[in-house]
Formats: structure tokens, C-alpha cells, sequence
């Protein structure tokens, strides 16, 4: 039995969310092997990645094909390494790997379990079903399971030990069926959204965009990254990769800060598992403070300043 | 051309979720059940690319139960030209679905695949995946927006961090995401007219899918509960206990 897990990098280092895959991998107690995808950057991704505690193997799949990872030309490569060696393969349950891990799963006529938050057996794991409102524990009967695991419940994995062997592996054919146009990425300053420790979210309470500066302005103090409500993206107040809930990025910091987020379900699903949740709202009765370990009822624009001055 | 559209039926959003004492399931009995958000998303685009000429048919297919026609009328409703229902009681595992929804699709043989990113009770988000495999075509999973130009489907679909664009050889596989659109409400006279569209149920059996069962449901829990947090009244009050009990700060 032996796990493989598939890797996702910043084109320098490995995702957290990838970090965090590992130390689910090695809840499992299987033998763990790390793939690496990507152009020539993905050669020195690898070897760092090589000194991951706990990490047997790398494999490194170093081809122009790979650059974008698109599923239809990194399936076959998983699949033919999945082989008769692999009992377990995971991923983050990132948009990378839950774009390729059903494909994999279809090739390999096996079903497949997603966004896993906890390893229960080798065979059995447990997963969030109805936006967070109910556990499922589940079993997989198929010969090779494939998981996708929910980054945010685990720790990641930390990077002290000696380099594993890193081994090279070839890539087959891209496919024909699909073409890479273009990407446009956000860059910020700020920590990554969701690994970040602290993160401060504003709702529709900000009334606009330029009031988020506020927000802002407290994650930078704190460190932290900048979330937002679904409302609030969908009212043009923040970008839609900032959004957090169950339709946009799930996060567990040891610190949360929502402000003016009334706490609706889809919110709820995505953030709930943080450790210490505060939440400032003029609502004292809004849903948000079911969840709140610490809540100031108060107005936004004057409670915000106050907090950036006294961190 | 001709667009599928797969849908499922699922529990009403705006529904509380409540989960069985005996922890076999999620009680959905009596509960109103509905066109599952992002699959609404999904008919909504087909009914767009339609009304813009890109496509000349829109099919909506659905596995499950007969109960499931209910959501494929909606669909009709909304604008969809007829239907088609996979009727079996099975529990739905992604990997069976998919391989009655692409038997569907060789007798159909559509140049779109239409399908919600995920359904909002079992959160697999994997059934258009694994469609695409099985077709052997291209996908495009979170779409935010959909165009046809030179004999390829043209999708920008919402990643970590961004957005990015492929083009896509037809048929294709398209899982639509939030921001795709935003549906329309079917009005009164097409809801009745929607009870005269075609609506054709196939048994599952008879499509000679090779399906099998692969995850077994042991239980299901209510997730654990936050113990109660306290007010504050004042910013200085909460920073004192972010920075004393919590020592976060």
C-alpha cells in the first residue's frame, strides 16, 4: 500500500494547500510520494519539495504540457503511474485538483471521495455534505481510492528532513481536445487567503468598495489576508477570489474577523471551522453570532479605525 | 447544434438541514426539494446560447428518481426544449451517473455538455469530470463565461487566485460556477406550456451502463457545535481578550 499525492506550486515552492495534503497522506501511514508537474521551474520545486518530512519518493514530470496543468494532459500521467503501485492518491481540494481528480478517478473506474477532512482508516473518511451542516462518514470499496482533502483541516507538513530520491518520470502525449488561451492572475501582498493566520472579511456592511480600504488597513496590521461575503463581491466591493464560503474559498485561520457579514449559511460553511471568530455587526441578532466567539455590536466606520489604531 | 443539459434534483436552498437521530442520512422526507442552484445555472446558459443562435436545441436530462420530473418540468419551463429522465432508485454515485449520462450522450450526440459544478448536497463536484473521461473530450470546469468562435468553445473558468481561458474541440464539458449568470424565473404561460413538452423516462437498466457500488454511507453526524461566544462592548474590550485570552495578537 502507498500514496501518492499530487503537488500544486507557485511555479518556486509548493501551495500550503499541497503541504497541508501531505500531512493527511501521512495520517494515513502509507508510504508517501509527492508528483511534480510543471515547465524547467518544476525541477527546483521538486527538490525542495524533496525535504518534506515524510515524504518517500518525488516525481518529478518536467514538461511543457504541464505548465497549466490541465486535466486532460496530466490524467494519463497519473493514471499510468497510479499503476499497480498506488493505493491512495490525494490532492488539495483546490480548482486544480478538483478539475483532475474526477478524470482520474473515471479512467481508473473508481469513485472518488471530496474535500476529506478527516482520515478515520485507510479505507473510511469523513467529509462535509450540505454546505458543512451534516458529517459524512464514508467508506470506499474500490481498490485505489482517490480523495480530494479539505487544506484547511490539516496542519502542514513542515520542511525538515533529508532529501528524498527525486525521480523523473515522462509525460505521454497533450491532448488535442483542448487548448490553453490565457490566465489572469491576482497578485497581492498579502498572504494567501486560504493559509493565511489571520483573516479579516467585510460583508455588505461596507456599502462600498472604497470602504474596504478600512478592511484592508486591519488585515495589514494583523498581517493578515483580505477576505469578503458573496454580497459583497456580488455588489462590486471586492474581487470574486477573495470571497469566502462554500462557493468560494474555505478557510480555518486561528483568527477571523467578519465585518458587517450577517452570517448567511453559504458564509457560514466556509469559515466556521477558525479557531477564535469575531464578529462586528450593528445586527445583534444576526446569524453571525451564533458563530462568534467574540461579538461587538457596533457601527463599522467607527469600530474598524479604532481597532487598526489600537493593534 | 444541440446542448445537454444535466441536472439534478436536490434539497431547496433555502431549506434547513436536518440530520436523521439515528445518523443514517439527512431526513428529506416532507422536505421541499428543488433544481439544484448550480444546475439552474447550467439551463439558464443553455437557454442563452439558444436565444443568441449559437445552439437550436436544449435537452435536459436527469438521473434518479421519478420524482425527479418535477425539476426537468422546471427546466422545460424555463425554456428547455424537452427532457429526459434516467429513472433508477439507486443511491447516486458520480461515476454511475456519469456512465448513464454518456450512453445519453451517444444516442444524443450533442456538442455541449452542460452541467452545475456541483450539486448542493453531496458536494461532489465530479460528475461532469468524469463525463468528459468517459467521452474522452475536453472541460471546462467553473465557468464564468461561455462563447463559441472558430469551432471551439471558448470558456473562462474562475480558478485559485484568477481566471483563466481554453478553447475547447466539440463536444465539450462545461461545469458552470456562480457568476456564469443569473436565471430567470419561468413564467406562468410557459409554465403551462412546459406540461406539453416532450419528457421521455428510460430505465437506467436499459442503457447496459457498467455500474457498480464504490463508497458505502456508514453515517452521518451533525457537524460539532461552536461553544457559545460572549459581547464585547467596546474595541478596546475586544482587543484586551484577543491580545489575554486568546493571545492571538
Amino acid at each position: 500500500m502507498r500514496t501518492l499525492v499530487i503537488a500544486e506550486h507557485t511555479g518556486s515552492q509548493l501551495t500550503a494547500g499541497t503541504l497541508r495534503a501531505i500531512t493527511a497522506a501521512i495520517d494515513l501511514g502509507l508510504d508517501t510520494d509527492l508528483l511534480v508537474m510543471g515547465g524547467p521551474e518544476a525541477s527546483a520545486v521538486a527538490e525542495h519539495a524533496a525535504l518534506t518530512k515524510g515524504l518517500h519518493r518525488v516525481l518529478l514530470a518536467q514538461d511543457e504540457m504541464f505548465e497549466k496543468t490541465l486535466a486532460e494532459n496530466v490524467q494519463p500521467l497519473i493514471t499510468s503511474l497510479v499503476g499497480d503501485i498506488y493505493t491512495h492518491v490525494m490532492a488539495d481540494a483546490s480548482s486544480m485538483g478538483r478539475n483532475v481528480l474526477p478524470r482520474v478517478a473515471a479512467s481508473l473506474d473508481v469513485g472518488m471521495l471530496s474535500d476529506v477532512i478527516k482520515v478515520v482508516s485507510a479505507d473510511t473518511f469523513e467529509r462535509p455534505i450540505y454546505a458543512g451542516n451534516a458529517i459524512a462518514t464514508v467508506q470506499s470499496i474500490d481498490s485505489v481510492k482517490l480523495l480530494t482533502v479539505r487544506a484547511s483541516a490539516f496542519a502542514q507538513a513542515s520542511s525538515h528532513q533529508d532529501r528524498c530520491d527525486v525521480i523523473a518520470v515522462d509525460g505521454g502525449q497533450s491532448a488535442s481536445t483542448v487548448r490553453f488561451v490565457s490566465e489572469q492572475l491576482t497578485v497581492s501582498e498579502r498572504p494567501d487567503l486560504s493559509s493565511a493566520r489571520v483573516v479579516v472579511s467585510g460583508g455588505r456592511g461596507m456599502q462600498s468598495k472604497a470602504n474596504f480600504a478600512l478592511i484592508e488597513r486591519v488585515a495589514d496590521k494583523l498581517g493578515g489576508a483580505v477576505g469578503a461575503s458573496r454580497a459583497a463581491v456580488d455588489a462590486g466591493f471586492a474581487p470574486n477570489d477573495l470571497q469566502v464560503g462554500q462557493t468560494g474559498k474555505i478557510v480555518a485561520p486561528d483568527l477571523y474577523i467578519a465585518a458587517g457579514i450577517s452570517g448567511a449559511i453559504q458564509h457560514l460553511a466556509g469559515m466556521s471551522g477558525s479557531k477564535v471568530i469575531v464578529a462586528i455587526n450593528q445586527d445583534a441578532e444576526a446569524p453571525i453570532a451564533k458563530v462568534a466567539d467574540y461579538m461587538l455590536v457596533a457601527d463599522l466606520f467607527e469600530a474598524l479605525p479604532a481597532l487598526e489604531k489600537a493593534l | 447544434m444541440k446542448v445537454l443539459v444535466a441536472v439534478k434534483r436536490a434539497i431547496d436552498p433555502n431549506v434547513k438541514v436536518r440530520v436523521k437521530g439515528d445518523g443514517s442520512g439527512v431526513d428529506l422526507n416532507g422536505v421541499k426539494m428543488a433544481l439544484n442552484p448550480f444546475c439552474e445555472i447550467a439551463v439558464e446558459e443553455a437557454i442563452r446560447l439558444k436565444e443568441k443562435g449559437v445552439v437550436c436545441e436544449v435537452v435536459v436530462v436527469s438521473v434518479g428518481t421519478s420524482a425527479a420530473q418535477e425539476q426537468l418540468r422546471t427546466a422545460l419551463a424555463l425554456g428547455a426544449d424537452r427532457a429526459l429522465l434516467v429513472e433508477t432508485s439507486a443511491m447516486l454515485e458520480p461515476l454511475n451517473v456519469a456512465k448513464y449520462l454518456s450512453k445519453v450522450i451517444d444516442n444524443e450526440k450533442p456538442q455541449l455538455i452542460l452541467f452545475g459544478k456541483q450539486a448542493i448536497d453531496q458536494e461532489n463536484n465530479q460528475t461532469g469530470q468524469m463525463v468528459a473521461q468517459l467521452i474522452g473530450s475536453g472541460q471546462a470546469t467553473f465557468a464564468s463565461a461561455i462563447s463559441y468562435a472558430d469551432d471551439r468553445w471558448v470558456v473562462e473558468r474562475e480558478v485559485d487566485g484568477g481566471s483563466q481561458v481554453v478553447a475547447l474541440t466539440a463536444p465539450a464539458v462545461v461545469t458552470c460556477d456562480l457568476r456564469l449568470n443569473e436565471p430567470r424565473y419561468a413564467s406562468l404561460p410557459n409554465i403551462m406550456k412546459a406540461k406539453k413538452k416532450p419528457l421521455e423516462v428510460i430505465a437506467a437498466d436499459d442503457l447496459g451502463a457498467n455500474v457498480r457500488e464504490h463508497t458505502r454511507l456508514l453515517k452521518v453526524t451533525l457537524p460539532p457545535v461552536r461553544k457559545a461566544g460572549i459581547n464585547v462592548s467596546s474595541v478596546s474590550e475586544l482587543v484586551e481578550k484577543l491580545r489575554n485570552v486568546a493571545g492571538l495578537i
